[in-house]
């Protein structure tokens, strides 16, 4: 049997294929990680930080001080002026509202399409390197077309067939992003199948299922978790760049991508109304790739 | 207890392993496997726990055929099986207690039946002062000794071993080869394939002869070459 290589995480692989991009997030500098290098330091960042922009975005709706959808005074209110922290949009609305509810849905977002491209993908990977033969090669070429799916497009189309909805944005999404984790998750089971103690407990009678869920799975975990809170920035530009192409919710709901599209005229007049968002949305995806780095650093060990 | 019908094995359809290979095999009897290199010994063992299937021919084990066995039930065929091979095969990384309660644990048995038939296995082969040690850090034939205790604890009713004792002196193969026998007195059914011909003349068993994987002698009482 052939031994697969030792999965090594592309953390940039799904968004890179998905906009064909060299470089699409804001990544933590190398001397910083290095001197918080320390794995289990690193796993308490990581935790904190994920906790963090999870009460973000769970708690944003009650810190907001506006409604996001109602104006609340003068149009184009620069920040810190009139009671608008970060300034108010082109009918008065209240940029800091919008952001706070656009966190949350970004959030929450990108982490539906991750844990569904988990569930499916490890579900096709682990069932595909598991099983071997002709199984494996009828799900890993399924896999394969999947990935062949040019995922703007695909959300192009569904939204064009269902309507502008972020649910059908994030489906579109979630169709092109499992095949990832199933590549990934097959390599690993490939991997850690051929090590003595899987060996030893196929010869002692395992049954194939205790194989699986109690030796392939824990195997692969470390990889999948690392791959996939990489992940989560990629997916908070992805999806930002496709709502900022007007593939999310429509009109009036605070989505961060659609916030800085839609108001990009006022550049120049009015910046804060386009960059507020802009930023928004640079500092999730600079968070959330900071905890994966974290999190790789805390398994690297493992 | 355990029948070959027949059975033909190739490689890549064509390196051929067995060729119509018949052979029984009672339960309680001591088999010694012997035939030169590549004469298909190990083929044999590989054919009994469904690593491999023939290309004709039946194997039966305790009442089952063995090649018509749904791939799901082939782990409970394997709980009905022990294996020693030549190399150990022992997780580094674990004690001598772990290595072999492991085989229990994987399928699922309960703690406390763990815990005294690990208990047993390794009082059987004299090594129950040691069972916190790693593998790194006994002899070969200690490590051994592990090996046949991890492949005997849950009481298969067959015992495989493949070059027990390649990797041993003489005098430390003898011991292995008496623990085989003890454990055979158990009522377990073992067989060895082996290039050792001291042991096999010295234990004076049955005696199967490979040769290009054609069964060329069945003899009991035998020894490892023909004698007059
Ligand atoms: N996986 C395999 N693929 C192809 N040919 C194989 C494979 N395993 C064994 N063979 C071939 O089948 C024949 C029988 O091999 P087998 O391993 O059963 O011999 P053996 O009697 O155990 O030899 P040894 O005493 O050296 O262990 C040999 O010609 C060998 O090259
Ligand atoms: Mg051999």
């Amino acid at each position: 049997m052939a031994v697969a290589e030792p999965y090594v995480p592309d953390p940039l692989g799904p968004a890179r294929r998905f906009f064909r991009s060299p470089q699409s997030g804001p990544r933590l500098s190398g001397s910083l990680r290095s001197s918080l290098r320390d794995t289990n330091r690193a796993a308490w960042y990581a935790g904190g930080l994920f906790t963090a922009l999870t009460v973000l975005a769970v708690a944003g709706p009650a810190l907001a001080p506006h409604s996001p959808l109602v104006p609340a005074g003068a149009a184009f209110t620069p920040p810190g002026h009139g009671g608008f922290l970060l300034g108010s949009d082109s009918i008065g609305r209240d940029e800091l509202s919008r952001v706070l509810y656009g966190i949350r849905t970004s959030w929450f977002s990108a982490l539906g399409v991750i844990a569904s491209g988990v569930l499916i993908g490890g579900l096709v990977g682990l069932l595909a390197g598991a099983a071997g033969g002709w199984l494996d090669e009828v799900l890993m070429r399924l896999t394969d077309a999947f990935l062949a799916l040019p995922g703007p497009v695909l959300a192009i189309a569904v939204v064009a067939a269902l309507g502008p909805s972020l649910l059908h944005t994030l489906v579109a999404v979630g169709i092109v992003w499992w095949p990832f984790y199933a590549r990934i998750v097959r390599g690993e089971v490939r991997s850690l199948a051929a090590r003595p103690h899987l060996e030893a407990a196929r010869l002692s009678g395992a049954s194939r299922w205790s194989l699986m869920t109690r030796h392939l799975l824990p195997g692969a975990a470390p990889a999948i978790v690392v791959t996939a809170s990489l992940d989560v920035g990629n997916l908070i530009l992805t999806l930002a760049g496709l709502s900022f192409l007007g593939l999310g919710s429509p009109a009036p709901a605070p989505e961060l991508g659609a916030m800085a599209a839609r108001n990009l005229s006022y550049l120049l007049q009015s910046w804060w109304v386009p960059i507020m968002p802009a930023i928004a949305i640079f500092m999730l995806a600079f968070l959330s790739n900071m905890t994966g780095d974290f999190l790789r650093d805390a398994l690297r060990d493992t | 207890m355990i029948s070959f019908e027949n059975v033909t094995k190739s490689y890549r359809g064509s390196i051929l392993a067995l060729r119509e290979c018949s052979v029984r095999v009672e339960k309680g009897e001591f088999v010694f496997i012997v035939g030169p290199s590549g004469s298909g010994k190990t083929t044999f063992i590989r054919l009994l726990l469904r690593e491999e299937t023939p290309d004709s021919g039946q194997i039966w084990l305790a009442g089952r055929e063995v090649t018509q066995l749904a791939p799901w039930k082939v782990p409970y065929l394997r709980r009905n099986i022990g294996c020693v091979f030549q190399d150990f095969r022992l997780l580094p990384n674990k004690t001598v207690a772990e290595n072999v309660s492991f085989a229990l644990e994987v399928i699922g048995r309960p703690k406390h039946v763990v815990t005294t038939q690990v208990h047993q296995a390794l009082d059987l082969v004299g090594l129950g002062k040691k069972q916190s040690r790693l593998p790194h850090e006994l002899s070969g034939g200690e490590q051994q000794r592990v090996a046949v205790a991890r492949a005997f604890v849950n009481r298969p009713l067959v015992l495989l071993a493949d070059e027990p004792t390649g990797n041993l002196d003489p005098k430390t193969s003898l011991g292995i080869m008496r623990l085989l026998d003890r454990i055979n007195r158990t009522g377990t059914t073992v067989m060895v394939a082996t290039h050792d011909a001291s042991m096999v003349d010295a234990m004076r068993r049955r005696v199967i002869e490979l040769e290009h994987g054609e069964l060329v002698r069945d003899q009991a009482r035998g020894v490892y070459g023909y004698s007059t």
